[in-house]
This record gives C-alpha cells, sequence and structure tokens, in this order.
C-alpha cells in the first residue's frame, strides 16, 4: 500500500499502526513527537492503536522548545 | 558550513522577538542549500505558547501548517529560533536537553544587551553543541 510521509511517498507491505510506522521512518524519540493523519493531529496516547491505511497522509515533526531557564 | 541570511529577514526575527520581549519569541527558519551552505528563504513567527521569559514551546498546529507551506515552496525547514531576553545567545540547558531534532539549526537571538546578539547552532544527543558561522546578506 501507499501512504505519504511527509510529504514524500511511502510505500508499505502492509498497514501499520502509528507508533510502527514512526520506528520504521527511523524516528529515535517517538515520544517526542507530533502526529498529524490526513489533517488531524493524533493525541500520542492513540500512536499504538492508530493504524495507518492505504492513501493516507502522515505528517510527524519534532516537539520543538526550550527556553533560557535560568536568568544569569 | 555557513549560513547565509538575508538582512531583511534578520529584521523580520529580530522584530518579532523585540515585539515579544519581555517573553520569548520563537519561530520556524526555512531556507534552500547552496554551494557552501544555507541560504536563509523565510522565517516564520510562531506563538509561543508557554508565553514565558524563560521558556518557550511552540504549536504543532501552527508547525504543521508552515512545514507545508515551506514544502510547497520548494524550501526546507532547516530549523527554529528564539530569543533569549535576558541571557546569552548560548544554548541553554533546557534548550539541550529539547533539542530531539538533530538535523534541525538552532538560530538563538539575545536581547539582554542594546545591540541584539543572533547566533546559530547544530546540538547533538542533546549535549553536543556546535556553532554555526551565520553571515547577514
Amino acid at each position: 500500500m501507499k501512504i505519504k510521509v511527509n510529504g514524500e511517498a511511502v510505500e508499505l507491505e502492509k498497514e501499520l499502526t502509528v507508533s510502527e510506522l514512526l520506528v520504521k521512518q527511523d524516528v529515535d524519540m517517538p515520544d517526542m513527537v507530533s502526529v498529524e493523519l490526513n489533517g488531524e493531529i493524533l493525541d500520542r496516547d492513540t500512536f499504538s492503536d492508530t493504524v495507518v491505511k492505504d492513501g493516507d497522509q502522515v505528517e510527524f515533526l519534532y516537539f520543538m522548545g526550550g527556553g533560557a531557564s535560568v536568568r544569569f | 558550513m555557513i549560513i547565509k541570511l538575508p538582512k531583511e529577514l534578520y529584521q523580520k526575527l529580530l522584530k518579532h522577538t523585540q515585539a515579544e520581549f519581555p517573553n520569548e519569541g520563537c519561530g520556524l527558519v526555512a531556507g534552500a542549500k547552496t554551494g557552501d551552505g544555507i541560504e536563509v528563504k523565510d522565517v516564520y513567527t510562531m506563538t509561543n505558547l508557554d508565553a514565558s521569559a524563560e521558556h518557550f514551546t511552540m504549536d504543532p498546529k501552527e508547525q504543521f501548517a508552515v512545514v507545508k507551506e515551506v514544502r510547497n515552496k520548494g524550501y526546507d525547514l532547516i530549523g527554529n529560533y528564539h530569543s533569549h531576553p535576558f541571557t546569552p545567545s548560548r544554548p541553554s540547558e533546557e534548550d539541550k536537553r529539547l533539542a530531539y531534532d538533530e538535523d534541525a539549526i538552532y538560530f538563538i537571538l539575545s536581547l539582554k544587551d542594546e545591540e541584539p546578539v543572533l547566533k546559530a547552532f547544530s546540538i547533538k544527543k542533546q549535549k553536543d553543541v556546535t556553532q554555526i558561522e551565520l553571515e547577514l546578506i
């Protein structure tokens, strides 16, 4: 089946969960990514239950944050 | 590697972070590879969900929208920026701890002195910081 991941066509042999897809995409820290499936942002708790199907469009990106934390 | 930053985009970034002061301002940076480095093509101002002088968190919904816009323009998302209102332009311990994307370039603009200071860094393994040469063009 064919899906799109971050705009790139990806061919999968079978349906995968979002968690499995992130592993396949070499995402080192899946707990720190946000995932959008067909335009809807997924709750992180659902990554292991949500199945990616033929034709789906998946976007993922890392959490971006930080800050000076402590005043010098 | 050299990052070339057009002066008008630096001004956009600067104005945004000054407008957010004393809170930290943050945004995303799009660019394109050149022969000897990367040229910044646009900067995208983002909401700091923390609305804090000491922290920033980007809104994933805004991030996804920008990522698609950048892609449609044929550019790459090369990294992000944020300001340090009261501290120097260098990654804090929190910046390093939260630097999950090893491919990203982290631009930090210090507003602590009268003259703003912008520097660019790569951060590997959430601890190894390397400053990247930055040239205004």
